[in-house]
């Protein structure tokens, strides 16, 4: 791969996806063999919203590969909180960095960014819009639990707001995914996502009943439905409920059924399922770290 | 044309330079003239026809604008809201140039994003750009297509 940004899964193709998976499966045999790769390369992590895991995982890709990190703080500390456009904040990082990994509460956030720095941008989540990296670790934990060939995937919970679901169902147009998506009618796909499918050719199936499918399903990748998104307690817990697994249900599922979640997970899993061999979330977690290697080894 | 040359000509007095636009759909005059950014507060002489009879269109609203000609720019944003909209540029009281609009493949300061939390609303240096589809617009920024009532989106300023 050799793209000067990465804002949205779109702009990637399937050659593109396997080069960064295949790195990083290099990366994760031995991590401590490419200690010197990139030892000059300093990467801004601009954190606009909190997240640990997506900011820890590109500090320690960043460190793993010799170079290193500065951190732009919370918000709440620095020069935005005084009214600081976006684009003169990154224009001033850019002049710091190598890179800059950013995390934003606005959709478009990466793609403005980009429009404004010399250096390579990685969209690290953009409001509900897109978040390409965490895609990519996605579809390296599908690929090592059950190939990425002719699968049959079930994404389910959030769909209107997640924006890892958007990035992972454009990606897998690029492979002969079969895509069901199972919602709340409140939460399904926003029409920009389905236009998407649509013009790729995508085979998609809507549901609001995960029994629907369960069983024909290869990947189960849950997604956590977010209390802020209604405006009544009770509504939520009606909704959410209804979109909870736990090893009985899952009983119903095939023998060889990949779950994921791009945690944190609330409740939408029971513990239970992590005691099955069902569970790849924690998996899918470790594995952002050999991923965004390889994409930062990539775009540096 | 007919309808044009007659019905519209009665009703809206000849212009000696500038341009006239027929063929708007009924009630979409006010947003032809926001997307072009006349208000009247530039001081020109503007002439409205709203709801006119047309043969074509059944109903149809005509704008014409003195001394002021349309960028080609200008009218393929129109084609946005007036799809079959049609140019005459006046000179001399004489219609010098006839123009059609044609749907642009993006347009650019034109429209605002509805999605209230689009980075392109956020009061950052750069102008709204939509990408032109076969049946709406989608912002270049977050993505958001737009089917209906586009009128609604344009940018007031
Ligand atoms: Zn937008």
């Amino acid at each position: 791969m050799r793209h000067d940004h990465l804002i949205g899964a779109k702009q990637l193709s399937r050659a593109d996806i396997e080069a960064v998976l295949d790195r990083a499966a290099d990366f994760d045999a031995d991590p401590a063999a490419f200690a010197d790769a990139h030892p000059d390369a300093l990467l801004g992590l601009c954190f606009f919203e909190p997240s640990t895991r997506t900011k820890m995982s590109f500090d320690t890709a960043i460190k793993r590969l010799g170079g290193d990190s500065v951190d732009m703080g919370p918000v709440e500390s620095s020069s935005v909180k005084k009214g600081e456009s976006l684009a003169d904040t990154m224009r001033v990082i850019a002049g710091y960095t190598d890179a800059i990994v950013l995390r934003h509460p606005s959709e478009g956030a990466a793609k403005l960014a980009a429009d404004f720095v010399d250096v390579p941008v990685i969209n690290a989540g953009d409001g509900a819009g897109q978040h390409p990296s965490q895609t990519l670790l996605d579809l390296y934990t599908m690929r090592e639990a059950s190939g990425l060939d002719d699968l049959t995937v079930g994404i389910m919970g959030d769909l209107k707001y997640g924006r890892t679901v958007h990035s992972l169902a454009e990606a897998l147009t690029t492979f002969d995914a079969r895509m069901h998506f199972v919602s709340p009618e409140s939460l399904r796909l926003p029409r920009n996502v389905r236009f998407d499918l649509h013009e790729s050719g995508a085979v998609v199936k809507e549901h609001t009943d995960l029994d629907a499918v369960l069983a024909d399903l290869d990947v189960l990748y849950v997604t956590r439905i977010q209390r802020e998104r209604f405006p009544d307690e009770n509504e939520y817990r009606a909704v959410a409920g209804e979109y909870r697994i736990d090893a009985e249900l899952l009983a119903d599922a095939r023998d060889d059924l990949t779950v994921m979640h791009p945690l944190p997970r609330v409740d939408e899993i029971a513990p239970d399922v992590d005691r099955t061999d069902h569970a790849h979330y924690f998996e899918q977690a470790h594995n952002g770290v050999p991923v965004r290697m390889a994409l930062l080894d990539s775009m540096l | 044309m007919t309808d044009s040359d007659t019905d519209t000509e009665l009703r809206v007095s000849k212009i000696e330079n500038g341009t006239v636009i027929d063929h708007i759909p009924g009630g979409q005059a006010l947003n032809v003239l926001a997307i072009l950014d006349i208000d009247g507060s530039g001081g020109e002489e503007v002439s409205v026809g709203m709801n006119v009879p047309s043969n074509r269109l059944g109903r149809k609203d005509v704008v014409k604008v003195e001394d002021r000609e349309l960028s080609g720019a200008e009218v393929d944003v129109l084609s946005l809201i007036a799809p079959h909209a049609t140019i005459n540029i006046v000179r001399d009281y004489a219609v010098s140039e006839k123009l059609r609009v044609s749907r642009p493949e993006r347009v650019v300061g034109v429209l605002s994003c509805p999605n209230a939390n689009c980075i392109s609303t956020a009061g950052e240096p750069v102008d709204s750009t939509f990408d032109v589809l076969d049946d709406g617009v989608r912002c270049g920024y977050c993505d958001t297509i737009v089917r209906e009532d586009i009128a609604a989106l344009i940018d007031p300023a």
